[in-house]
């Protein structure tokens, strides 16, 4: 295994779907790769497409009637159509996988410890004791209190924070290179969110992890992302930095998103800027560009399917020339961002 | 812990004491059920009647009544038939017990391993012709009245093919005590169970492999996969564990029927003694004391069997313990 292939290199993923009504696209030619070390945050409304990317990333799809096409390379090995044995010997251990939902992302029969023991031993050759202790002391670095009686807890036993908590150190116990959030903080407290926030932040030091964060809050990836890539109808639309893509936006719908978050400084908008109308349905999708329907600025050449381009690491799928759009910005909020 | 199990206990104790209250009014109570005119038979004298009456404390208050029905019953053991003079209903009853529980307990040894594996298979392999073809010998199974399976089977192995390699180890009908012979036990048995079995392997299999189904799209299902155990891992501790509920409640419901006479069927059909076939006579012959006996026993094994599920979930899913 070539050591200095990148980390992962997503390529023209396709995802769809056979359904009563036809084949249904959920992701259209998604690219991407993530450095090592990297947080990826990965941004876009419900049925965009992110989670659908990740599970196809982890082989979690196994929907009889998933079409899963494209390139999925892990330190330069082919991921996708890769055998169950192989798979397995990949993922949970070199990649791990965090979800939504901590109330229902646990085996409700076994203890938490069960649980990051035998993903251990999946992976390596160590006694179960040996195991144990390691699980302790995971969940001592994931801040859960008195680990020691925790691993032999059941899940239900565990309030949500607490749970993500273990969700987090079974993901970890293995060291994985790439660890892959799908909105690990959607169904948590507020301020449960920031410390599971904080937590992700830290693995990168901790553990050396690369994360891919998938979230529909551009708040939590202003947090913690380095690049971000923002997906709307199956398809990246931007692609950057953090700072480049939070300073100059590219894309009318990551202007959308931007614009219809409350602003901390300057006066206060009496309404907040909406996109108008709603996603399409992946039945339904329109023409060229998915945006163009809720575009203020589509024009002609819009007919057509925006490809991602760009300089300098930032990337957007727009037709608009790109000298005059932080002006055409600027007529959609009235207001310039701090 | 042991609190719940003594509280669970002494629940069972009051339904076995409502159980055998309600029985005992039903048979003896009832307007127009006079016992005494039973036992004395037909065309009895008024003074034979009164004899009888008293003899059997029929003249006392029910509660007393009741007491002394209960005595006989579980104390001095002297309770006799009403029908069969001078046959005493408690061994009766106790000698029946081992040919029943022989004939349910292997029968549910079977049924238990036939429905998970059938219930496992045509989970893991869904939508497969394995899956398709399990689920259609499974409804067939469910299908088959045992009666008649059973008279077939009698037929095949006891007349048209007894002669043959295949079926000449077969006893006649009737119970071996498997203190006396333990391999003639088995043999005069191992018929019984496959028939009275497959029913519940077919009814267990299809439960079993819904159950497992709809837990395979639990998310926890998906976290599992994502850790990199294999499938068949995944399938079995993760899959199976959760989804034995239903499996655990369903059997011991069945089992404790099947013991407190519910085999009736299987034993007339394979002249089995038990106890099915006692409360069956007795019914026919209204025979008092023995529905008393064989009612009262037959309600132990229910509440017993729902204890023991009950204990089993416990086990099986933790969040029962801490319900407790």
């Amino acid at each position: 295994m070539p050591t200095d292939a990148p980390l992962l290199v997503v390529e023209n993923l396709c995802i769809s779907f056979r359904t009563e009504g036809g084949v249904v696209p959920a992701v259209s030619g998604v690219s991407f790769s993530v450095e090592r070390r990297e947080i990826v945050g990965v941004v876009g409304e419900s049925g965009s497409g992110k989670s659908q990317t990740l599970l196809a990333i982890m082989g979690l799809i196994n929907s009889p009637n998933a079409v899963v096409s494209g390139s999925v390379r892990f330190l330069g090995q082919e991921l996708l159509g890769l055998k169950r044995r192989a798979l397995d010997a990949v993922r949970g251990r070199q990649i791990a996988m965090i979800f939504q939902d901590p109330m229902t992302a646990l085996t409700p029969v076994h203890t938490i410890g069960d649980q990051i023991i035998e993903q251990i031993r999946a992976h390596e050759n160590v006694s179960r004791t040996a195991a144990r202790k390691r699980a302790v002391e995971l969940l001592d670095a994931v801040g859960l209190p008195s680990p020691e009686s925790a691993v032999d807890r059941y899940p239900h036993q565990f309030s949500g924070g607490m749970r993500q908590r273990a969700v987090i150190a079974m993901a970890l116990s293995c060291n994985p290179a790439l660890l892959i959030a799908d909105e690990p903080t959607t169904a948590l407290d507020v301020t449960v969110q920031a410390q599971i926030l904080e937590l992700i932040g830290r693995l990168r030091d901790a553990f050396g992890s690369a994360v891919i964060l998938v979230t529909h809050d551009l708040g939590v990836v202003a947090e913690v992302a380095d690049r971000v890539l923002v997906m709307y109808a199956g398809r990246v639309v931007e692609e950057g930095g953090k700072g480049q893509l939070f300073r100059e936006p590219l894309h009318p719908y990551a202007w959308g998103l931007f614009a219809s978050i409350p602003p901390m400084r300057g006066p206060r908008p009496a309404r907040l800027t909406a996109i108008p109308g709603s996603p399409p349905k992946p039945s339904q999708m329109p023409q060229g560009c998915a945006f163009g329907p809720r575009c203020t600025f589509r024009h002609e050449a819009c007919v057509a399917q925006p490809s991602l381009g760009g300089a300098g690491g930032h990337r957007s799928a727009c037709f608009l020339p790109q000298d005059s759009r932080q002006d055409l910005r600027r007529t959609l909020t009235g207001r310039i961002p701090a | 812990m042991l609190a719940a199990l003594v509280s669970r206990l002494g629940q069972m104790v009051l339904v076995m004491f409502g159980i055998s209250v309600v029985a005992f009014l039903i048979f003896f109570a009832t307007p127009g059920a006079d016992p005494s005119a039973r036992i004395a038979g037909r065309n009895a004298s008024q003074e034979t009647l009164a004899q009888v009456r008293h003899d059997f404390g029929l003249d006392r208050t029910l509660p007393v009544q009741y007491a002394l029905m209960m005595e006989r019953l579980f104390i001095s053991r002297d309770l006799t038939s009403f029908v069969n003079r001078g046959q005493k209903v408690v061994p009766t009853v106790l000698e029946a017990i081992p040919i029943t529980l022989s004939l349910v307990l292997g029968a549910a040894v079977l049924w238990v391993l036939g429905g998970l594996i059938v219930g496992v298979v045509a989970g893991a392999t869904r939508g497969t012709w394995l899956d398709r073809m399990l689920m259609i010998l499974s409804l067939i199974g469910v299908s088959i009245p045992v009666f008649w399976l059973g008279e077939v089977a009698n037929l095949v192995t006891q007349s048209r093919w007894h002669d043959t390699w295949l079926f000449s180890w077969v006893p006649p009908l009737g119970y071996i005590a498997f203190t006396d012979n333990p391999w003639g036990w088995f043999k005069a048995l191992v018929i019984p169970w496959f028939t009275l079995a497959t029913l519940y392997i077919g009814l267990y299999g299809r439960v079993l492999r819904a159950s497992i189904i709809e837990t395979m799209q639990e998310d926890f299902i998906r976290t599992a996969r994502a850790k990199g155990i294999g499938e068949r891992r995944v399938l079995l501790r993760h899959g199976l564990r959760t989804s034995l509920v239903a499996f655990v409640t369903m059997f011991g419901l069945d089992f404790g029927a099947l013991v407190g006479g519910g085999a009736l069927l299987t034993e007339v059909v394979f002249g089995l003694q038990g106890v099915g076939k006692l409360t069956y006579g007795a019914l026919q012959t209204l025979d008092l004391p023995m529905i008393l006996a064989t009612v009262i026993y037959a309600s132990f094994f229910v509440v017993m069997a729902n204890f023991i599920v009950d204990v089993a979930f416990v086990f099986i899913d933790p969040r029962v313990r801490d319900a407790h």
